[in-house]
């Protein structure tokens, strides 16, 4: 229940589809939120998400002057278990110096704007749900629980 | 959730939604159908977490003083009732397969409603019932028309 200093600054970030040129900023920016660096995760996501299919996948930056302030990839997709379409969200990342100042809400409403555009109506995602941050940021723009439940197997145990 | 838990975010989400004024138990019981007795004692609950302060005088009652973008659904609660499940048994090793079977389902319950209560936000909680008040007045005006 801590109180964290609200930051007012005013700097809007331009939202922009992600270049090859912007990749290691992006690669920095994962590094310091997650502090591992994972190069060739974010050129697989930008050629699969940068490239292809622009019109259902989407791979944005907030560039805030030339600096990169967050970042937001999902695609439209459609494939579990007899889901209807939906947009999918599966990155989302704000640098932590950038944090309370709307950048995240920003992304993740232009992302909602272009799967909007794409012709689907839901916009679903999965998060650990522990990860207490990630899971507050998604309720604070609406999210709620879906249909669909998350279950796995320990393969070590599977009968 | 216990009616105290439940009782505590009503009343929390009414003051958070009035950051300007204080409100009286009378009015917070009137509204939500319970005595300003179990209220007042569910409210020194909440002051004694920081969450709100009272203002004695005329025109006083409570206001709060909390973070309503930090302070969690799961934060609230936890201040009235235990929310992890624990084996009831004093000594967990003479529990058999079969009640340890049924604590993980307990278990994996308990753990999906603290991950949902502890991701919603009393600011979040604010911004859903502006939506459903906007849904009420809409359908109202459908209706009317």
């Amino acid at each position: 229940m801590g109180q964290p200093p609200q930051d007012t600054r005013d700097d809007t970030p331009e939202i922009r589809r992600a270049t090859e040129d912007d990749l290691a900023a992006v690669v920095r920016l994962d590094a310091r939120v997650t502090g591992q660096a994972k190069p060739d995760y974010w050129a697989d996501i930008f050629e699969r998400f940068g490239t292809r299919r622009q019109d259902k996948r989407f791979f944005l930056l907030a560039d805030s002057g030339g600096k990169l302030a967050g970042l937001i990839a999902g695609e439209v997709r459609g494939w579990e278990f007899g889901s209807e379409p939906c947009g999918w969200v599966f990155a989302v990342s704000v640098d932590p110096e950038r944090r309370e100042q709307h950048i995240g809400e920003a992304l993740f409403r232009e992302i909602c704007a272009r799967f909007r555009a794409a012709g689907v109506s839901k916009v679903r995602n999965m998060v650990r749900r522990d990860d207490r941050l990630l899971m507050s940021f998604f309720r604070s723009e609406g999210m709620v629980a879906g249909p669909y439940i998350q279950l796995e197997l320990d393969l070590d145990d599977a009968p | 959730m216990q009616k105290s838990s439940r009782l505590a975010i009503l009343a929390l989400i009414e003051l958070a939604a009035n950051p300007d004024r204080s409100i009286s138990t009378a009015e917070i019981g009137e509204k939500y159908r319970v005595s300003a007795h179990h209220l007042a004692k569910v409210l020194l609950t909440l002051g004694r977490a920081g969450l709100v302060q009272s203002i004695r005088g005329v025109g006083g009652g409570y206001s709060f003083t909390g973070n309503a973008r930090r302070v969690t659904l799961h934060d609230i609660i936890s201040l009235f009732e235990e929310t992890e499940v624990k084996c009831r048994l004093a000594d967990p090793s003479e529990a058999n397969p079969e009640e340890w079977a049924l604590f993980d389902v307990a278990k994996e319950i308990n753990d999906i409603a603290n991950a949902t209560y502890g991701s919603i936000t009393l600011a979040t909680m604010l911004m859903q019932i502006e939506k459903r008040k906007r849904a009420q007045e809409r359908r109202a005006e459908v209706a009317a028309k």
